[in-house]
């Protein structure tokens, strides 16, 4: 019975059908966003659906170059990972007691496998923009990976714990993370590590859908593209969530709580979007020495201050 | 009609080639995503990557070294697609006509679905032949 009901949870709530339900909602919200930015009406609020449904009826090529395992098993993998994040979360903030030790430092790890799924893909595509961007995604990893694991760092040092459930229970008695210098700090860098890990600009180095048309996603067409959005759907979902729990007290679904809850993950998909829209594509030595230079030097700066107690 | 071609009424993705075009109706084509028209409306969107397309909007009259990539291009495009000849010159060559390195139109080559005139067209006629090319499917 137990693992009858790990595995409902896993794939309907709050696993694969709700995840990917509200991460193309979320999408959603980030291109009405982005046209209103620019002053346009942008597309209805099922469009990401209607995009999804569509490709699940096109053809699937596998290019002739391609290793098609590695070419088509990609993308599964990484859904089944992105999948994964999403439940840990989701249960771990209805219900605290769902957290298991060290449950922090799983997620972490879950959360680069969409990365690095994306960069066998590409690498498996047989195109050489395909390679290039699957090389540019794994600088882009080893990257924002460091300041990523140091701001996640800085709450673990203040709270003493790698479980979700004391951090959510420090966080419901002593105030967010937010309240305190080191957990703003903290809270910046993981914004901007976020903002690498979903490939926005002006980190959508690997993708750059102007320079190297799409980078790894180049070759995939139909259900294994459809798949490839999914994934990037709730890795969307997954990186606020993770950033709210980790800074700004986490979400519930109780009572009134529900409505700062909801508020808490728009603010943060929309300082996303934002950043999004005002920024340029930096190039990738840009990029790993913004992520290794300030940004290693800020959070490193807040987990100091979090073991002082500030 | 089935949900994914009811979903691809309402998500054509548009890959664009020019195969020797003056540049001019590019310049209208990206006229269509600005404020004033904005085809995202209707979950148009340019793409990348030919794999990602559902319609393949050509410009130009096609010249000798053009043939073979168009070729290419629309064989590597994931079927269903529909192809849209656009301007004077994908239609019927315009004043390209009787180049010596023309070798079009482009309809002699590959399967055309709908024609877009004009030099360059005007932005509300390209939406009207993406809203005809829909309703063939």
């Amino acid at each position: 019975m137990q693992a009858v009901m790990y595995i409902l949870k896993y794939l309907v709530f709050p696993g694969f059908v709700f995840s990917a339900a509200v991460g193309l909602l979320t999408t959603w919200v980030d291109r009405k966003v982005t046209a209103r930015v620019q002053y346009r009406v942008g597309p209805p609020w099922y469009q990401p659906f209607a995009d999804t449904v569509k490709l699940f009826g096109k053809e699937v090529i596998v290019p002739a170059g391609a290793r098609w395992t590695g070419f088509l098993l990609m993308p599964v993998v990484g859904l089944a990972a992105a999948t994964l994040a999403s439940t840990i979360l989701w249960l771990v903030n209805l219900n605290p007691a769902t957290s298991f030790v060290g449950d922090t430092i799983v997620t972490l790890y879950i959360m680069t496998i969409p990365a690095i799924a994306l960069i066998i893909g590409g690498s498996a595509s047989g195109n050489p923009l395909g390679a290039l961007g699957a090389s540019r995604e794994m600088k882009l990893l080893f990257a924002y990976e460091l300041p990523l694991v140091i701001a996640v760092l800085t709450t673990i040092v203040k709270v003493g714990s790698f479980s979700f459930e004391k951090i959510l229970v420090y966080q419901e008695y002593n105030g967010a993370m937010l309240g305190s210098v080191s957990g703003v700090i903290a809270f910046i860098v993981a914004i901007l590590c976020a903002q690498a890990k979903l490939g926005f600009v002006p980190f959508d180095i690997a993708e750059a859908e102007t320079e190297i048309a799409g980078g790894t996603h180049i070759e995939y067409s139909g259900a294994p593209l459809a798949i490839v959005r999914l994934n990037t759907a709730i890795m969307y979902l997954v990186m606020p969530l993770f950033i709210i729990t980790m800074f700004w007290g986490g979400v519930t679904f109780v009572g009134w709580r529900i409505l700062t809850s909801i508020l808490k993950y728009v603010a943060i998909v929309v300082i996303m979007v934002l950043i999004k829209n005002t920024n340029p594509r930096v190039r990738i030595d840009h990029a790993v020495r913004f992520f290794w230079g300030p940004m290693f030097a800020l959070s490193a700066v807040a987990m100091i201050l979090a073991a002082l107690g500030y | 009609m089935s949900l994914s071609l009811k979903a691809l009424k309402k998500s054509p993705w548009v890959f664009h080639v020019n195969t020797g075009a003056c540049n001019n109706c590019d310049i209208e084509i990206l006229d269509c995503l600005t404020p004033r028209f904005d085809v995202e409306r209707f979950g148009v969107v340019l793409v990348g990557s030919i794999r990602h397309a559902d319609v393949l909007l050509i410009s130009g009259p096609l010249t000798q070294n053009c043939l073979p990539r168009l070729r290419r291009v629309y064989d590597a495009a994931p079927k269903p697609i529909k192809v849209v000849a656009f301007g004077a010159c994908g239609c019927r060559c315009g004043i390209f006509r009787d180049a010596y390195n023309t070798v079009g139109p482009i309809d002699k080559y590959i399967p055309v679905d709908a024609y877009i005139p004009g030099c360059p067209p005007k932005p509300e006629t390209i939406i009207s032949g993406i809203v005809k090319v829909l309703n063939t499917l």
